[in-house]
């Protein structure tokens, strides 16, 4: 009865669904990649949100943070908080660190210019306009 | 041991593990540094303890499926190796760019690190798990050629058995699954798209073939089962990983940016996910329980049960729990997610790592299985390992759920830092089990150092005594 359904048969059923579904994917993929300017505002994205998302990345501020959802579990979500605290309360707050309170979770100090992190928060508030279907569920983030 | 140039996996077997404890060391540090914010910033900060922890990961996991492929390739391939000379280099080269790397995140400014090595030529730092500057993401790309052009001449000069086509078109895979980390688009929603092709490439799709050539590999050797069987399993459960995971990538799309039909997409196929993981267990189950001898290394065979099982735990249960997108909805990015990756990293990787080294080692070392006494004790390390992991796993999804209560559902949702705050008995809690499982680490690595061998007339005679 083993020989019923042989060991070539498996291989070509894992063949042939390595090979449909990958080609399903790169469609999908490439009607997102269509779609993703459109829902992220990709003509919003300036050389100052550029250069900001680079001082973002050169500082791994994701191996604290997230951005969607999408990063470290020791500091406050980024999509969008743009709007939970605003530009200026931001701009205040990135050169004040690290705050020194006994316990506290530390915030290196980055030592940015006022121009780059006029970037940061260019690139911020980009963020916080991406259509993420309604996520986080709400301004906390 | 076959032939004399498996030899050349021993140095990458005990990197792997040095790597391994290093990694742990990190860990305890980063949990520490949940309890107190302010614990060891000056030297290091979280991030940077974070990604230490993180990478000594991923490359002592490189380390070891690059020496179960020395090791495999050849015996399976009934030759030597095509170059060990090659492999040795490459293992020095390798170890010597992973040190390197992480002397470069403990001593200079993660900023400064990307401005001398050429991070504005190609921007590719700053990603979760691809931290690496661009001279060590080179080096991990000729460490893979090198390892590549070596094993598949070994395979074209020998015996092309499923397990070992298996293994070497998944090593294939897991290189040209690297690439995508030297393109780091400037729209934010299309680097995280890609991200993942690297991340849910490796860890939900093609690991998950290396780790059932690995797995069919040991149980070929150890329960005597005839290899069409156990390879005629492994292309069932690979092509169950291919059909749940292609599109099951859609599970990371939901709230990045990408269109909604991933939100459908996502959860249809990556609810599927945990039927590979099932028959991995049936299958294993099964080989064992069909065995025709009984090997002497009872611990290589409990590594072997017990990978199935916590990889279907980790990656399967667990993940499952934050797959469908109204549950990731509450959960996406709290420390749910990291219960779901410290048990799947664990369980399904690490352990089957730790179940080739075990089954290899003492070959490399010149009999086919430790004492009874040295079995004890990493049977004794590998409970403690087990438990302890599934405690850092609990803790994690308490912390995880204190998060979506309190901060993302209710009419007056807290902020970050006071919910992390109200977290804090499971961040003790993870501590705790984390201490327990550097215990069950030592007391692993503790039988490495016991000598001698298994002693089958001492065996035999206390059978009959009994």
């Amino acid at each position: 009865m083993q020989e019923v359904f042989t060991k070539s048969m498996a291989r070509n059923i894992f063949l042939g669904s390595a090979v449909f579904f990958l080609i399903i994917y790169l469609a999908l993929t490439y009607d997102t990649w269509q779609q993703i300017p459109v829902r992220d505002h990709a003509d919003k994205i300036t050389a100052s949100v550029i250069r900001g998302k680079y001082l973002v990345d050169t500082n791994d501020c994701i191996g604290c943070h997230t951005i969607n959802g999408e990063g470290s579990y020791y500091a406050p979500e980024l999509d969008n908080v743009y709007k939970r605290r605003g530009p200026e309360f931001i701009k205040l707050w990135i050169p004040a660190q690290p705050s020194g309170v006994a316990g506290r979770r530390q915030m290196p100090h980055f030592n940015f210019t006022p121009a780059q992190i006029d970037d940061i928060v260019a690139y911020l508030q980009w963020l916080s306009n991406v259509d993420t279907n309604h996520w986080p569920p709400n301004i906390e983030g | 041991m076959k032939y004399q140039s498996q030899l050349v996996a021993k140095p990458y077997f005990i990197a792997a593990l040095a790597l391994f404890f290093g990694q742990i060391v990190f860990g305890l540090i980063a949990g520490m540094q949940f309890l107190d914010g302010t614990f060891l910033f000056s030297a290091a900060h979280f991030n940077i303890v974070r990604m230490t922890h993180t990478n000594l990961l991923i490359v002592w996991l490189l380390m070891a499926f690059m020496g179960a492929a020395y090791y495999i390739v050849p015996e399976e391939a009934q030759t030597e190796l095509y170059s060990p000379k090659l492999a040795l280099i490459t293992f020095w080269v390798f170890l010597i760019a992973a040190a390197l790397t992480v002397v470069g995140y403990l001593l200079v400014p993660y900023a400064h690190l990307a401005a001398i090595t050429g991070n504005a030529i190609v921007p590719t730092m700053g990603r979760g798990y691809l931290e690496q500057p661009l001279p060590t993401k080179i080096g991990i790309v000729l460490v893979a050629l090198s390892l590549l052009f070596n094993v598949t001449m070994t395979l074209i000069k020998g015996r092309k058995t499923s397990i070992n086509l298996i293994l070497v078109g998944a090593l294939w895979g897991l290189a040209l699954l690297f690439l995508p980390s030297f393109y780091f688009p400037e729209d934010t929603v299309k680097a995280s798209y890609s991200w993942w092709w690297i991340v849910h490439g490796w860890v939900e799709g093609d690991w998950e073939l290396i780790l059932g050539a690995l797995l069919g590999f040991i149980l070929i050797k150890m329960t005597g089962v005839d290899r069409e069987i156990v390879e005629k399993w492994l292309y069932i459960i690979m092509a169950m990983v291919l059909i749940s995971g292609l599109v099951g990538i859609g599970h990371h799309y939901y709230y990045i940016g990408a269109p909604a039909y991933w939100i459908w997409l996502g959860s249809i196929f990556s609810a599927m996910e945990p039927i590979p993981f099932m028959l991995l267990i049936a299958f294993a189950f099964k080989m064992l329980f069909q065995r025709r001898r009984e090997h002497p290394n009872k611990a290589a065979m409990l590594w072997a049960m017990g990978t199935p099982i916590m990889a279907f735990l980790g990656a399967g249960l667990w993940g499952f729990m934050i797959t469908l997108a109204p549950a990731q909805y509450y959960i996406h990015g709290t420390n749910f997610t990291a219960a779901h990756g410290h048990l799947a990293f664990f369980g399904a990787y690490a352990m089957v790592s730790m179940a080739i080294i075990s089954y290899a080692m003492p070959m490399l070392r010149g009999r086919e299985a430790n004492s009874v006494r040295a079995q004890h004790w990493e049977i004794a390390g590998f409970w403690i390992m087990v438990l302890s992991m599934i405690g850092i796993a609990l803790a994690l999804t308490g912390a995880g759920l204190v998060t979506a209560y309190l901060q993302r559902s209710g009419a007056d949702p807290l902020g970050f830092m006071q919910v992390q705050d109200r977290a804090r008995v499971f961040f003790w809690g993870r501590e705790i089990a984390g201490a327990g499982f550097f215990t069950g680490l030592l007391v692993y690595l503790r039988s490495f150092f016991i000598q001698g061998e298994y002693q089958y007339t001492a065996q035999v005679k206390r059978a009959l005594a009994t």
